[in-house]
């Protein structure tokens, strides 16, 4: 079972949080403190299991983490989960398709990131038990439900988009290539407004 | 409408969106708390519109606050109108805000059982998704009893991205509802052989996680899985099909065999490291019951070896973790590998340091303890970061006293590890030291006398160690080293000396609970100098340490911790009196070392849990009835352990039957007599060691104490190790020669020792002849691993034995088959509405009712007075007259709110619902007045005309009038009948319809919850205007927590205080009369003893709450 997910950056401010345990708030602040003080004093080049965590599990659990850029990718998993898939998850799913697929969606939906990456997890994830791992399932079933959307949002979508739109415009960090490893993915030109 | 609704967005664009709050936040880094709630209090205004895009909007921005920890928990209404918009968009965000911060303690969560349920049966399959998406992270018992039916259902869906998704949340399911695994599961193992790999995989890790807690009942799958494992690609399907085949190998051993050969074919096949690492584990855990694939076993481990070796850090943890997977069935194959290990635990990275140390614990013998915990200490020290250190500290002690201290050849040594390890700072496990110390100073005799001397030397020392008392824990070894010191006193060798360390001023600085330990041990060994003393004729000296404790006691007498306090008033008083005595010339030593006569002996954490109920005992039973209900509290069955409390206390109570006491005497002599390691009734522990016979054939190292004593600072167990090493072969030289010589029987002490093989482990013995004395546990003790398992384990009531045929009382539940029951009980809450159609000539009419009790909170802006509403469903499904095929769906929702400013009106707020294809329009509410309750009309309109609904219902929408009713009195529950009438219109034309149905005014509506103070409760109580009145429910299984819940959530009750199983809850009506309620929970019974200033009112309020009691 995977206990949580959990995304934060360098300073660890938590940038996602799915928790499939029932915690309160102030102790998921403290479980994400926890995780981050753990994972952030590590080497680069050390592995990516970590034992330890006292609030979430105990001596069951483990912590598998992946550092991407400026964010930590970490979960939190019992004994029945594999870790090098755990981990193959992390990097196949999250990062190298899905954070490109997330940064095109930004630009192209105005999707808020937190957002997008709760609706991957969903797809990926489900009550902390693995539900799909091919890729290409999940985006396709991400991209039907965004054109769902998107055909409801409508007439009255448009002005909203509209201004979200102008007030994504000073955004100067919108990437034009990303590269991650030897993957490189050329985003694609803002459309127009509609 | 259109219009409206552009205008809305247009609204809604310039409210802040998800986007700018973060850029807000980010922005105010320095007053974020301020602008936080500044927001939020934005976000509860948008929360008010009826616009559900800007509801959604804020739903948005609360989750993404939710994950800056902030509680969101107000909002959880607000969610649940945005989870059951219509627009996948909202709905989606509605369920991921309810995924973040539902959870079972969520009282509106109630209210979402409809709205699942509409949505799980909905045509579209995302919406179907989402929801189960959300459900699968904020199911409750309720819930999944109520859904279980409906899941199931889902697991045959034709699309199988919600099949998928349905099997999967199954597992959650049966976790909550234990009872609708047996049902389900022949359908979840239909699902292992599904078309679709995802269901598939799907239906594999919801076996395994079962099988995982509970493998034995999963045994029947085994060929099933087995066939899958053949024919599976799917790397995750066969990852966790190996694990769960892991799981059950141990219990059915012929299965290890036939899956040797498929597994080491999948190692050929596959290259993928993940599966390789799995597969290695496994194979290793099979071929663990079968002795002639130790060969494999050893390929295996230097397979790993080379893992190990790699120079990818995940590889290298992987291996290790295998390793130790393996060291549990072979540690002889690992344990050759003693040098990899090693040099792992210099690794940089703290993960494998610490799996390397795990692989340690399992790898000491009796040999190379002292090898390995020499290295672990050079870790010690070298340590940077105290987690690293603690964990190494943990470790040692574990390593060390493993399995009764098996491994320990040198009590000395240990202890002076023990007195080593003092010296670190910072760590948090001084207590476990102090236990250590004091475990192995109680249980082997012979090294009392050594540890005293060490301890006494640590007590010399306290200013090194409590130097930085409040920071660390490490000053908990003082409490040991005092009362080891004062306990064992008749070893101590410069006793006074040690007295005067303890009475150091500087003591009162450590923290209370050791002080109070120092005061009472410096008694003790204040008690053997006097006899001493004494002894020697020396009646000067005892007067003299008299007078030093008199002097230097006072100090705690003042100290803050009341146990130091007391303790040490209480002793002042009785050395004063003794310093009376001695001027007088009495000897007194005597009686004072009577005070600490007798030995403590080590009892096992569980001997009390132990003890056998005996025979004819009812606990729960009285002792003497209770005078009355209220004193009946205090009346503990406290005596029942009094046989128990009697063999631990020292002075022995003489009623006790003497004949009775002599004969357990005998039978205990008789079971420790065939103990080995129970000796204990010897009169000394030295005398007995000169008895033994054997003794002078064990070479005794003669320690020099005073090398380790007189080492200014700590000892160094370094010199033990030598000593050891010497030791060791001098025994061996002493056995060669006694080899020769033959046949004299040497008794070893332990039933282990065996001279068959010269180099074996087994050879070394003892420095000391060690009495490890066991625990005590108490006589006719139930040998029972369960206290072991945890009661609440969430697994256990899922172990069940799946291959039963299914009974017909355990289906699941299905929606009907409730609505019978609550049909049943004549004056349920909310009673359902009859439903008839004008014309009674329909072809099929189905009869569908349905009531739900729910509810919501509101926040009132200054009051805090929460308001709880009740909520009730009216479901009629109406087929009108358009002919046989068109049903026409109406909801109507209501719930009844008591009006805070006017004490004699209601307002019921009723929610329309059309489910039908056609438009409704015209709609008018008519009830029919009593003489108490009245609607409110518009002034000038007559008692018959209805009120007119002021929206009209396209398909599919939902929409809330409010109607104000005035009440004269409200003392009795009240029904209303009603009717709604109304026009359909759709392509064909256009009726006229109606609905009747029947509004319920319950007492309990007419109740606001407010909260009350303890003494104002009190007084009121004791103002005696209120009448009382009392009910009793049997049958009630649920928890005292739930069942208050209950009471609060339905009947509009606050809790006042909670003690116990007994609690007092208070409760306003609209017209002011108070209602208090004694609520107490019994075996499986509550008794509920209720005041209130109208007789009338109470009664209704009880008999209504036992309704609602009845039922749980």
């Amino acid at each position: 079972m995977i206990k949580a997910i959990l995304i934060f950056n360098n300073h660890g401010k938590p940038r996602l949080s799915k928790f499939y345990q029932r915690y309160s708030e102030d102790t998921q602040q403290q479980i994400i403190r926890e995780t981050f003080h753990l994972v952030s004093k590590r080497d680069e080049n050390v592995c990516n299991f970590l034992e330890g965590g006292l609030l979430i599990g105990g001596s069951d659990n483990k912590l598998i983490y992946r550092h991407y850029a400026t964010l930590y990718f970490v979960f939190c998993v019992d004994s029945s989960e594999s870790e090098l898939g755990i981990l193959d998850l992390i990097q196949v799913n999250l990062l190298d398709m899905g954070y490109a697929h997330c940064f095109y969606y930004i630009c192209t939906y105005f999707f808020s990131l937190i957002f997008y990456v709760h609706n991957i997890l969903a797809e990926m994830v489900m009550g902390g038990m693995v539900l799909e791992t091919n890729m290409n399932e999940i985006v396709t079933q991400i991209d039907a439900q965004n054109k769902l959307e998107k055909s409801e949002a409508g007439l009255a979508g448009a002005p909203a988009r509209a201004v979200s739109a102008v007030k994504n415009m000073n955004l100067p960090e919108i990437p034009r290539n990303i590269n991650i490893g030897d993957i490189s993915i050329k985003v694609p030109n803002l459309p127009t407004f509609k | 409408m259109a219009l409206k609704m552009v205008k809305g967005s247009i609204d809604r664009m310039f409210d802040k969106n998800l986007q700018d709050l973060v850029r807000g936040i980010r922005n105010h880094k320095e007053d974020e708390a301020k602008y936080i709630s500044q927001c939020i209090d934005e976000i509860k205004q948008e929360l008010k519109q009826d616009n559900i895009a800007v509801k959604a909007n804020a739903v948005c921005k609360l989750t993404y606050l939710q994950m800056l920890g902030y509680d969101i928990s107000w909002a959880a209404f607000n969610i649940i109108e945005v989870m059951s918009a219509s627009k996948f968009t909202f709905k989606r965000i509605g369920y991921l805000a309810a995924s973040q911060c539902f959870h079972e303690g969520t009282d509106v969560i109630m209210l979402t059982t409809n709205q699942i349920r509409k949505d799980l049966s909905s045509p579209n399959q995302y919406d179907t998704g989402v929801a189960l998406t959300g459900l699968s992270c904020f199911v409750t018992p309720d819930l999944a009893r109520d859904l279980a039916n409906d899941i199931m259902t889902l697991m045959s869906h034709t699309k199988p991205y919600i099949r998928k998704k349905a099997v999967l949340i199954m597992y959650k399911v049966f976790l909550k509802y234990p009872e609708s695994l047996r049902p389900a599961f022949p359908r979840l193992k239909e699902k292992l052989e599904d078309p679709d790999p995802g269901v598939q995989s799907a239906a594999v890790n919801v076996i395994c996680e079962l099988a995982r807690r509970n493998p034995k009942n999963y045994l029947s799958l085994a060929p099933l899985f087995f066939k899958l494992m053949t024919s599976s690609t799917n790397n995750w399907v066969l990852i966790k099909i190996i694990k769960l085949f892991g799981a059950l190998t141990p219990l059915e051993p012929r299965l290890g065999k036939k899956l040797i050969e498929p597994l080491t074919n999948l190692i050929h096949r596959y290259v993928w490291q993940i599966l390789l690492c799995s597969l290695r584990t496994v194979l290793i855990s099979l071929s663990s019951g079968m002795p002639n694939h130790s060969a494999s076993i050893q390929l295996c481990v230097q397979k790993l070896r080379i893992l190990i070796e790699d120079s990818d850090q995940n590889l290298k943890y992987l291996g290790l973790l295998a390793m130790s997977k393996i060291l549990k069935t072979h540690p002889k194959s690992v344990q050759s590998h003693k040098d990899l290990i090693l040099q792992c635990l210099d690794d940089k990275d703290e993960s494998i340091r610490l799996r390397a140390l795990d692989l340690l614990y399992g790898m000491v013998s009796k040999k190379n303890l002292m090898e390995i915990v020499k290295k672990l200490m050079i870790h010690v020290d070298k340590a940077e970061g105290t987690t690293y250190r603690d964990e190494l500290l943990t470790k040692i002690i574990d390593i060390c006293s493993q399995s009764n201290y098996q491994y320990i050849t040198n009590f000395e040594w240990y202890i002076s590890i023990l007195v080593e390890l003092t010296r670190l700072e910072g760590t948090r496990h001084g207590h476990l030291i102090a236990a250590q110390m004091l475990d192995v100073a109680i249980r082997v005799k012979a090294i009392r006398k050594f540890a005293v001397s060490q301890m006494a030397m640590l007590l010399d020392n306290a200013h090194l160690i409590a130097s930085n008392t409040q920071r660390n824990g490490i000053c908990e070894v003082l409490y040991a080293a005092a009362w080891i010191c004062g306990e064992f006193s008749e070893h101590l060798e410069e006793a006074n000396q040690t007295l005067e360390a303890m009475l150091r001023p500087k003591v009162t600085t450590l923290p209370g609970h050791i002080q109070a330990v120092y005061v009472q041990n410096m008694v003790k060994l204040y008690a053997s100098i006097l006899q001493q003393k004494e002894q020697a004729g020396d009646k000067e000296a005892a007067q003299e340490i008299t007078q030093l404790m008199i002097e230097r006691l006072p100090q705690f007498v003042q100290s803050a911790d009341l146990e130091v306090q007391e303790r040490a008033s209480c002793i002042l008083q009785l050395i004063k009196y003794i310093q009376k005595l001695q001027v007088k010339e009495v000897p007194v030593a005597e009686e004072v070392i009577a005070l600490f006569a007798g030995e403590l002996n080590p009892v096992a954490p569980k001997a009390q849990k132990k003890v056998p109920v005996p025979e004819g005992l009812d606990l729960d039973a009285w002792i003497n009835e209770p005078p009355s209900d209220s004193e009946s509290e205090d009346e503990k069955p406290k005596t029942i352990f009094h046989d128990e409390e009697q063999r631990h206390s020292k002075p022995r109570h003489p009623e006790m039957d003497e004949e009775e006491l002599a004969r357990r005497r005998e039978a205990r002599k008789q079971e420790q007599a065939n103990n080995p390691f129970y000796i204990k009734s010897s009169p000394s522990p030295q005398k007995r060691y000169q008895d033994t016979p054997g003794v002078e054939h064990i070479p005794v190292v003669q320690i020099d104490l005073s090398v380790p004593l007189k080492v200014p600072g700590m000892p160094m167990s370094d010199q033990y190790v030598k000593l050891e090493e010497e030791r060791r072969h001098k025994q061996k030289l002493e056995k060669d020669k006694k080899k020769k010589k033959q046949k004299k029987e040497k008794r070893g002490k332990h039933h282990r020792h065996n001279s068959l093989h010269t180099e074996s482990e087994e050879d070394i013995a003892p420095a000391h002849r060690v009495d490890i004395i066991t625990e005590e546990m108490p006589e006719n003790a139930l040998p029972s691993d369960e206290d072991d398992k945890d009661p609440n384990d969430p697994y256990k009531a899922l172990d069940i034995d799946l291959d039963k045929p299914l009974a017909d009382s355990e289906k699941l539940p299905v929606q009907r088959h409730r609505n019978a029951e609550a049909l049943k009980t004549p004056d349920s809450e909310a009673p359902p509405v009859e439903k008839k159609s004008k014309k009674p000539k329909k072809k099929e009419k189905k009869h569908k009712e349905k009531e739900k009790d729910k509810g919501k909170k509101k926040e009132k802006e200054k009051k805090v007075v929460e308001e709880e509403e009740e909520k009730k469903v009216i479901r009629g499904v109406m087929s009108s007259s358009y002919g046989p095929y068109l049903l026409l769906c109406f909801v109507l929702t209501y719930d009844i709110q008591g009006n805070l400013q006017n004490d004699s009106q209601v307002t019921v707020s009723v929610i329309f619902e059309n489910k039908s294809t056609s438009f409704l329009k015209s709609m008018e509410l008519n009830v029919l007045d009593s003489l108490n309750t009245k609607m409110l009309r518009p002034e000038g309109s007559s008692v018959h005309d209805g009120i007119p609904v002021p929206f009209q219902l396209p398909p599919g929408i939902s929409n809330e009038a409010q109607f104000v009713f005035t009440l004269q009195s409200i003392v009795m529950a009240q029904k209303l009948k009603g009717t709604l009438s109304f026009i359909v219109k759709n392509d064909e034309g256009s009726t006229h319809e109606k609905l009747d149905f029947k509004l319920h005014f319950s007492c309990a509506s007419y109740l606001i919850t407010t909260p009350c103070y303890s003494d104002a409760f009190a007084k009121l109580l004791e103002s005696g205007d209120l009448h009382m009145s009392s009910i009793k429910v049997d049958g009630i299984s649920i928890s005292f927590q739930h069942l208050l819940a209950k009471i609060c959530f339905h009947h509009h009750f606050s809790v006042v205080e909670r003690v116990d199983s007994c609690a007092s809850m208070y409760s306003r009506s609209i017209q002011g009369h108070h209602v208090c309620l004694l609520v107490k929970k019994g075996e499986n019974s509550v008794s509920i003893d209720g005041k209130c200033s109208d007789p009338t009112l109470l009664s209704n309020l009880l008999d209504e709450m036992k309704e609602t009691l009845s039922t749980c």
